[in-house]
């Protein structure tokens, strides 16, 4: 079971290969601006999986089982969902970077529905808000971001629900 | 360096690792969808019906993935397109939040139960999402 699992990624990353050779085939042009964009995101997310890599570290060094319970388990109320809320909106780089760190503190006992909070305010970036005012006005921005703040406490909630059921 | 710092090093390289296969595949994936579908088609799949749009805002977002600057920048071109402002935030939202893409990482990493109740929950918070800021920013 375990082995299956550790070779899922690599079968994931064969069929990513496997669609690269069937788009050579029908347009080559298409690869080169994929491969374009693919070598700009890998110098981007290169910092970032470092910063991830040393985030585990000190969680694993500093954080022990009891404390991450007590502060993001299920009985962590109020204080949970406002760690989640703040971490999701100030991490940094693509969401999926962060799965590795958020799978190592599922399996420490973190509540589920504050996992899907931290995934759920990554939408919302401070350095990217400028950007959106920009774009849909100050007004439309606070209360955008305020609406997503609260909706992502009511989806890990209904994702713990069903997921309790199951 | 004492043992405890050693394994706790340790413990993150392997996680990292054994993420890797997965997070470069799905860079790969985002790199061959961006460079196929071209930003100009996305205004032709809007039917100016608020609902359908807003449902076709969410869609298209959760199929897209990218930075959140290029939803912006396509959301806001939608806007002068005469898209209406709620399927342009149901597709913003959407963006982030729904990853049809990473669903196969995520999946892995977090469990597949989760990972598709998760997805499936935020489609339908990116359209209320919309429709309450749209209705409050419209009574402001």
């Amino acid at each position: 079971m375990k082995k299956e699992k550790s070779y899922s990624g690599w079968y994931f990353l064969g069929g990513v290969f496997l669609a690269y050779i069937v788009t050579l085939f029908i347009d080559s042009k298409k690869i080169s601006s994929a491969l374009n964009f693919f070598s700009t995101t890998i110098v981007k997310v290169i910092p970032i999986i470092f910063l991830v890599f040393v985030l585990m570290a000190l969680t694993n060094y500093f954080v022990n089982h009891k404390t991450l319970v007590k502060y993001m388990g299920k009985k962590s109320g109020i204080k949970g969902w406002i760690i989640s809320i703040v971490a999701g909106i100030i991490s940094t780089g693509p969401i999926y970077m962060w799965y590795p760190l958020l799978s190592e503190l599922k399996k420490q006992g973190v509540r589920k529905g504050l996992i899907s909070a931290f995934l759920y305010n990554r939408a919302i970036k401070i350095p990217l808000l400028p950007m959106i005012i920009l774009y849909f006005g100050l007004v439309y921005t606070i209360i955008l971001t305020v609406v997503m703040m609260l909706l992502s406490v009511v989806q890990g909630l209904i994702i713990e629900k069903i997921l309790s059921k199951k | 360096m004492n043992t405890k710092l050693k394994q706790s090093v340790v413990k993150a390289g392997k996680g990292i690792w054994s993420s890797i296969p997965i997070l470069l595949g799905v860079i790969l994936l985002v790199s061959l969808i961006s460079a196929i579908i071209p930003t100009s088609a996305y205004s032709f799949l809007f039917k100016n019906n608020y609902l359908v749009d807003s449902f076709i805002g969410s869609s298209l977002g959760s199929v897209l993935a990218g930075n959140p600057i290029t939803s912006y920048i396509i959301g806001g071109e939608l806007l002068k397109q005469g898209v209406s402002l709620l399927a342009v935030t149901a597709f913003i939202v959407a963006w982030v939040t729904v990853g049809l893409v990473q669903l196969p990482a995520e999946s892995m990493l977090l469990g597949k139960k989760f990972a598709i109740i998760r997805n499936i929950t935020a489609f339908i918070f990116s359209i209320i999402v919309a429709v309450v800021t749209v209705v409050v920013a419209g009574l402001i």
